[in-house]
């Protein structure tokens, strides 16, 4: 442990602690813009500059070690000083659009300024002017609000390995893009929009498809349905100054109902519905051996794309399921359809997701748009403020029928490890028809990779599960290489899973620092699965009415054509 | 930067310099800028289709590749001149009147500097010091030194690579 | 090799080279020693090629072929440090220093003075060896050498580079093998902090104490780097030690693996120095077949081996923690410090990084021993320092002298003062990081701290002299230009500071300056210096800083009266006629680019200052100095 002093106030901290965990334990924050733990520890920003014994000049608190004795101070007239000049030099080459600003609010530059009292125009400098980059159905790139604090660039190479983003020029030309400065669309981002989660300002921020729900709302011709994925009820709740990891389920459909006219569904239903299809197709692949193993599932949009480009011959490994999403809207624009005479144009679907890479996956050109529109959580609440909806004096509600009840199995997709344990849970009913485990507790959890073996009537079954792309790549190449051999894999390109979607509410660094977001989060959702009903897909009523009622059994021959879907194999550049 | 690249005109010599060059130094630790430098050389310039070649070949996202390229001024992006000029714009050179030899060359030229004759003889670049302070002003044309320029000089200095040297 | 047999390389070469040492001095007996009558050194360094001494030696030999002679030895050396008079060739053992050769004086000074019977051509001779009375002066005796002291140097211009031989003849790896023989790493860290030896390459930190803290981490892998990023506009003594002498560099950096533990060295070197980069690998090369560097060194079971790595035109990645970053293949972007190099370095291993000239000091402290180099120099400053002395002074070139010279020694004495009977305004020492050492202080004492306390700093060791034609202003723009193109980008009060400053000295030098402008530079400036990340960022603001301090007077002409008064900044100035002097010659007139005056022959001329460019023709066309600019 390292005794030392942060503004008088003694602390002791375990070794090879920064300055910053230092305060923190002093229960003293320093303003922080670059550094995000876990993700980008640079240094560069400057924000974070304190004085301490021992030190020339200025030190930053993100990146120095706490040593034994040291007198830090965090608040004197020289950092704050500095401070306020990082600011205002920020400044001078913003674009200062705060008024229309998607960040307004929960920008991390915009607070610090308005603490700091900075002056926006202390310097004359030249407007900046880059065209925004808007090529993509996912993001938006507006580098004129960029702070060049790179925790994107960290976030795409460090937690995904993709590095479709980096520093680019020399200099105060430095800026963020793509090589050869070709737009989102052309580079191989997957769009899993965890640059967008870790940027601090308004320069990264999702595409809005906020607009065309309004259009289609109050158009008297559509009929409009929302269906909120597994994860969304455990999030949404931070919009609105809920502590993390409240599931806000109910208030949350009656919010969506009070935006007019709609219906409001829960995509658990197809979550139940992924397990019946995968974990049949898995046994398949296991007796008749026509396509390879491990299968890899294939809800996550994110990682579908990340095979596609980077490990285009591995594609048949995928499973052909669609994405609960796209099952979903499938379900709807079919089965739904035929059922209450609707003709599908006239059927807008509006899925809420916690997650940027759906936006790309509702307009690949298989998926010829059964689901009109996805809207991440954050516009879900961006649409509830707008509607004047007054979020935490709503009841509970309960989804509309027929898609209104699911298993925690299918809730428990929104974090890592959960579709493995679902497809478990009835993997192992299937195989030996008594089976009573429910809880795989080893799949459950943070780390960035976990194994286990299972026995199940006479088959051992490996398996695998990791989340964040860069943990995938370590399995895959594992695989490869042959040094690994599994039978199931389940991939989730976000840290964590959807919890932590790229379209999950912006929390500022000063709680991301200090806030397992991931842990919270999921716990909501097996708290959930809990305290369900029903806890197996297979013993989902609706999933049952659906077989019954349309697609006979799984992996049927309709089931094929409506529930399942092929890959592309896409350039690594 | 794309726009106006002029389209890729690789050889098949090119490409298989390029990949011994790759092999060879690919298990060297930090290799990437060793390469990048050997494949200027090969090609005079560092277009979209080699450092894809060198990505693949190290197995180094091409952000990376290209935030290598574009940081160190070394590097270009676009086609060099069949000769280079670099005009040393050094404290040495500079107090001893660079900047009017760098205006003398770009209306000589009629070029501005890092831009390229359209009949690519002759491309023009500043650097800071080439070490031959000695003879400030001072400017590279390729690997020659030409020293206490004056802007009197440059038309024969000028004319000598002119005539197919 | 044993160091028997180094001894016996560095015997048959001795006499040869002991002749040379003596810089210019007649030196007797050579024939009977050696074999040869005569030798000739050229300067193969980069300002005597560029000025062509390699015809001078083409014809040299070509020359000798035809007359038979055979027993003259021509030499290509590193540079002899009056570059601007290249290229230089020296005739032993007579001592006579040629300057500006030519291939046809090369002719002359073969069939007058090198064929046998013949003599020193008077005419020819660096005018600075030929005394009014016709004797003439040892080289080392001209004021340009006189005072000087060369211990870095030492070799420079004095063998043949590319010649492994001529190097162990001159000394070099002597101590090498007696650290591997006869010292424990111990030993050879009390020499080091014993000497006082600071680092030359701009920090001046102790280089016992650096190699200390390698020693003591705890590491398989260790690294040992050589900083030839020489990236200080200006300087090229590092340039010139790796074209002069570089397996002194080798030699030094072995030592320095041996007492660290440390079997793996790294050159970073500027891709700008094709020279230095050859005459290093052909030193690498050389050195592994002596088995100098390799397995094994002098059969005492310590391995060493080098490596070069070139930049690639970033001045940043001079910086430590941004050359290493460097030699690991990424953008050069410096890494926060502690850890430090020491402990956590190139490829996350203790590394440390030395400047050339720092390395070119080792060999001299272990075979002298440190107490005798700490009886050179100041108080705080130990030793002596090369400075690259250009600009506005009459001898251009390389010099080296003992801490603790005055400015005014230099400038005046051996630099033989200011050309064209301008006066001296400033010295700019440290590079882009330093400070700009006006009049006033010509008589303090060279050294670390003094630098320092004028608001300057040693830097590498660029000097540049600056008369009085030198805009204040218009320098510290110029600076700032280089860092702010120079910064890497990666913290904020370097990236955007550095551009919005050189902003604000824009518009001074534009004379758009407004009172308010001053106090936002020194704010700025201020703000850059304590909390940029690197040194870059850290000492940008010097230039304009030191400025101001001794030149504000200058800063406000452009912002209150807007005018500048070396009449540099091109905005503040306008070209006129003095009726009174013009006889109306025309001749302004005619080369005037853009037309701008008019009047009749042999009547006063006028200029129209709206069409005016300012370009300065007619003030240097005019033979009668009617025209002025104010
Ligand atoms: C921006 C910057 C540029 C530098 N450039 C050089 C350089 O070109 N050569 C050099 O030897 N040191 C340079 N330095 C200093 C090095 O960081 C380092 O202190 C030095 O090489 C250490 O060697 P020394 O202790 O022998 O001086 C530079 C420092 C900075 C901050
Ligand atoms: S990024 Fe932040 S500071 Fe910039 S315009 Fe948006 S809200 Fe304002
Ligand atoms: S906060 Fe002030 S400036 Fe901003 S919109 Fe409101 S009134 Fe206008
Ligand atoms: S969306 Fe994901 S893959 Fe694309 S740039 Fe952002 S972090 Fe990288
Ligand atoms: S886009 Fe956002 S996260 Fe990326 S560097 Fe800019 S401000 Fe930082
Ligand atoms: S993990 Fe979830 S939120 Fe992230 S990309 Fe995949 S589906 Fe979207
Ligand atoms: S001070 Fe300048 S050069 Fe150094 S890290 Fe910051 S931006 Fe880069
Ligand atoms: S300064 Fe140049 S443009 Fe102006 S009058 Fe003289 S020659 Fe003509
Ligand atoms: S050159 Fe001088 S003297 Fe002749 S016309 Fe011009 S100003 Fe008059
Ligand atoms: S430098 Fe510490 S947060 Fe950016
Ligand atoms: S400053 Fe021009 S060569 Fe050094
Ligand atoms: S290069 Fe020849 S004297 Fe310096």
């Amino acid at each position: 442990m390292i005794n030392l002093k942060v503004n008088g106030i003694s602390v002791s901290v375990p070794d090879g602690s920064t300055i910053l965990q230092a305060a923190k334990a002093a229960n003293v924050e320093i303003p922080t813009l670059c550094y995000l733990s876990g993700v980008n520890c640079a240094g560069s920003c400057r924000m974070c500059v304190v004085e301490a014994t021992g030190a020339r000049g200025l030190v930053a608190a993100c990146v120095y070690p706490a040593a034994e004795g040291m007198e830090v101070q965090t608040n004197t007239a020289k950092c704050r000083r500095s401070r306020k000049m990082t600011l205002e030099l920020l400044l001078s080459s913003h674009k200062k659009k705060c008024l229309s600003c998607e960040r307004s609010r929960t920008c991390e530059l915009q607070r610090l300024c308005l603490e700091y009292g900075a002056d926006e125009d202390k310097f004359d400098a030249e407007k900046p002017n880059t065209p925004l980059d808007t090529s993509s159905p996912f993001m938006i790139r507006d580098n004129d609000k960029c702070i060049n604090c790179r925790r994107c660039v960290a976030a795409c190479k460090n937690l995904q390995a993709v590095e479709a983003i980096g520093a680019i020029g020399r200099g105060y030309a430095v800026h963020i893009g793509s090589a050869f400065e070709r737009p989102v669309i052309e580079s191989p981002c997957v769009g899993c929009g965890q640059c967008i989660v870790a940027c601090p300002t308004g320069a990264l921020i999702e595409k809005s498809d906020v607009d065309k729900v309004w259009k289609a709302i109050s158009d008297p011709d559509k009929k409009v349905v929302f269906f909120t994925a597994p994860s969304v009820r455990a999030t949404l709740g931070e919009e609105f100054d809920y502590p993390v990891g409240t599931n806000v389920e109910g208030k949350m459909v009656a919010a969506i109902r009070r935006l007019g006219n709609v219906e409001v569904y829960n995509m658990d239903v197809t979550a139940d519905l992924t397990i019946l299809e995968e974990a049949n197709e898995l046994i398949d692949r296991v007796v008749n051996k026509k396509k390879p193993l491990p299968m890899f599932t294939s809800c996550c949009p994110g990682w579908i794309k990340f095979v596609e480009h980077n490990y285009p011959d591995m594609l048949d490994n995928l499973s052909s399921c669609k994405s609960p999403q796209q099952m979903f809207g499938a379900v709807l624009k079919t089965y739904y359809c035929e059922k209450n005479g609707i003709d599908p144009k006239d059927l807008f679907v509006v899925s809420v997701i916690p997650c940027t890479a759906k936006k790309f996956e509702v307009t690949r050109s298989e998926f010829d748009y059964d689901v009109d529109v996805a809207i991440t959580t954050r516009e879900l609440a961006k649409m509830i403020r707008t509607a004047g909806i007054n979020f935490s004096e709503l009841p509970a509600e309960k989804y509309d029928d027929p898609f209104r009840i699911a298993t925690g199995g299918g809730a428990i997709f929104g974090a890592t490890g959960g579709v493995m344990e679902a497809a478990l849970r009835t993997a192992a009913h299937i195989l030996d028809g008594k089976c009573e485990l429910v809880d795989f507790k080893e799949v459950r959890g943070t780390e960035p990779i976990k194994e286990a073996t299972y026995n199940v009537a006479g088959v051992t079954v490996k398996v695998a599960v990791a989340s964040g792309l860069a943990n995938a790549r370590r399995i895959m190449d594992a695989i490869k290489s042959g040094e690994k051999d599994y039978m199931f894999v389940e991939i989730m390109a976000c840290p964590g899973g959807c919890v932590n979607g790229g379209g999950q509410p912006s929390l500022p660094d000063s709680v991301r620092n200090w806030t397992d977001l991931k842990t919270l989060r999921a716990r909501a959702l097996y708290n959930y699965d809990e305290a369900s009903e029903y806890r197996k897909s297979h013993d989902s009523p609706v999933v049952k009415m659906l077989y019954d009622e349309y697609f006979g059994a799984p992996n049927s021959h309709k089931a094929h054509e409506v529930l399942h879907t092929s890959y592309v194999p896409r350039e690594k550049y | 930067m794309e726009g106006n690249v002029p389209a890729f005109e690789g050889t098949a010599e090119q490409a298989a310099a390029l990949r011994k060059v790759i092999e060879e130094r690919k298990t060297q630790p930090g290799c990437l800028m060793r390469v990048l430098q050997e494949a200027q050389d090969i090609y005079g310039y560092l277009p979209k289709e080699v450092q894809i070649m060198i990505a693949d070949g190290l197995g180094i996202s091409l952000s990376e590749v290209y935030g290598v390229a574009t940081f160190y001024t070394q590097f270009s992006l676009m086609p060099k001149g069949r000769h280079r000029i670099s005009l040393c714009l050094g404290t040495a050179c500079y107090v001893k009147g660079a900047d009017k030899i760098l205006e003398a060359l770009e209306e000589k030229l009629g070029i501005k500097c890092g831009e390229c004759t359209p009949d690519g003889l002759f491309s023009l670049d500043s650097c800071r010091c080439v070490g031959a302070c000695g003879l400030a002003p001072v400017m590279m044309i390729d690997d020659d030194v030409h020293g206490k320029l004056t802007v009197e000089m440059l038309d024969g200095i000028l004319d000598s690579y002119r005539e197919g040297k | 090799m044993t160091v028997e047999q180094l001894n016996a390389i560095k015997a048959k070469h001795a006499d040869l080279i002991k002749v040379r040492k003596l810089i210019g001095k007649a030196g007797a007996d050579l024939e009977k020693n050696t074999g040869y009558r005569k030798q000739v050194l050229v300067c193969g360094g980069t300002g005597c090629t560029s000025s062509h001494s390699g015809e001078v030696i083409a014809q040299l030999e070509k020359s000798l072929a035809a007359h038979g002679i055979k027993d003259v030895l021509v030499i290509k050396t590193g540079c002899f440090g009056l570059c601007a008079l290249g290229p230089i060739m020296i005739v032993y053992p007579e001592g006579a220093f040629y300057s500006q050769m030519t291939p046809e004086h090369v002719e002359t000074i073969v069939e007058k003075h090198l064929l046998p019977g013949g003599d020193v051509v008077k005419e020819l001779l660096y005018e600075g060896t030929v005394m009014p009375d016709g004797s003439i002066l040892p080289f080392a005796e001209t004021p340009f050498y006189k005072k000087q002291r060369r211990i870095a140097l030492r070799n420079c211009g004095v063998i043949e580079a590319e010649n492994i031989e001529e190097a162990i003849g001159a000394g070099d790896y002597q101590a090498l093998a007696k650290v591997l023989t006869s010292m424990t790493p111990d030993d050879v860290l009390a020499e080091l902090n014993t000497s006082g030896l600071c680092g030359r390459g701009g920090a001046g930190f102790p280089t016992g104490r650096k190699w200390a803290f390698a020693k003591a981490s705890q590491s398989d892998v260790k690294y040992v780097c050589c900083n030839a990023d020489e990236g200080d506009p200006g300087a090229f003594m590092d340039r010139s030690i790796l074209e002069g002498d570089p397996h002194c560099v080798l030699e030094a950096m072995a030592i320095a693996g041996y007492t660290i533990g440390s079997n793996q060295g790294y050159i970073y070197v500027r891709a700008e120095y094709p020279i230095a980069v050859q005459r290093l690998t052909i030193a690498i090369k050389q050195a592994r077949e002596y088995g100098l560097l390799g397995k094994n060194i002098f059969g005492t079971g310590f391995d060493f081996d080098v490596d070069i790595r070139l930049g690639a035109g970033a001045f940043v990645c001079g910086e430590e923690t941004a050359l290493m970053t460097s030699i690991e293949g990424h953008r050069g972007e410096p890494r926060p410090r502690p850890p430090f190099p020491a402990v956590k370095g190139l490829f996350g291993k203790p590394t440390i990084l030395n400047n050339v000239e720092t390395w070119a000091n080792i060999n001299p402290i272990i075979l002298k021993g440190g107490k005798w180099y700490s009886t050179i120099g100041t108080e705080t400053s130990k030793g002596t320092k090369v400075f690259a002395l250009g600009g506005k002074i009459t001898n251009v070139g390389l010099v080296e002298v003992p801490m603790g010279t005055t400015l005014r020694t230099i400038v005046e004495e051996i630099g033989g003062g200011i050309p064209n009977g301008k006066k001296f305004k400033a010295a700019q020492t440290g590079g882009p990081s330093g400070g700009c050492i006006p009049a006033s202080c010509l008589d303090i004492p060279i050294d670390y701290d003094n630098l320092k306390k004028i608001g300057s700093m040693m830097g590498s060791g660029g000097m540049i002299i600056l008369d009085e034609d030198t805009c204040m202003v218009d320098i510290s723009k110029f600076y700032l230009e280089f860092t702010a193109d120079e910064s890497c980008g990666k913290c904020n009060p370097c990236r955007i500071g550095t551009k919005r400053l050189l902003e604000l000295l824009t518009k001074i030098t534009k004379g758009q300056g407004e009172p308010e402008d001053l106090d936002k530079i020194k704010e700025l400036a201020e703000h850059m210096k304590s909390s940029s990340l690197c040194a870059l960022g850290q000492s940008a603001p010097n230039p304009v800083l030191s400025t101001i301090r001794y030149f504000e007077d200058e800063y406000k002409a452009h912002i209150y009266d807007k005018t500048c008064p070396a009449g540099v900044c091109k905005a503040l100035l306008s070209y006129s006629i003095v009726a009174d002097k013009c006889k109306g010659c025309t001749l302004c007139a005619r080369n005037c680019p853009v037309s701008a005056i008019s009047g009749k022959v042999r009547e006063p001329h006028v200029i129209d200052t709206k069409k005016c460019i300012k370009c300065g023709v007619c003030i240097t066309n005019c033979r009668f100095g009617a025209i002025v600019k104010k």
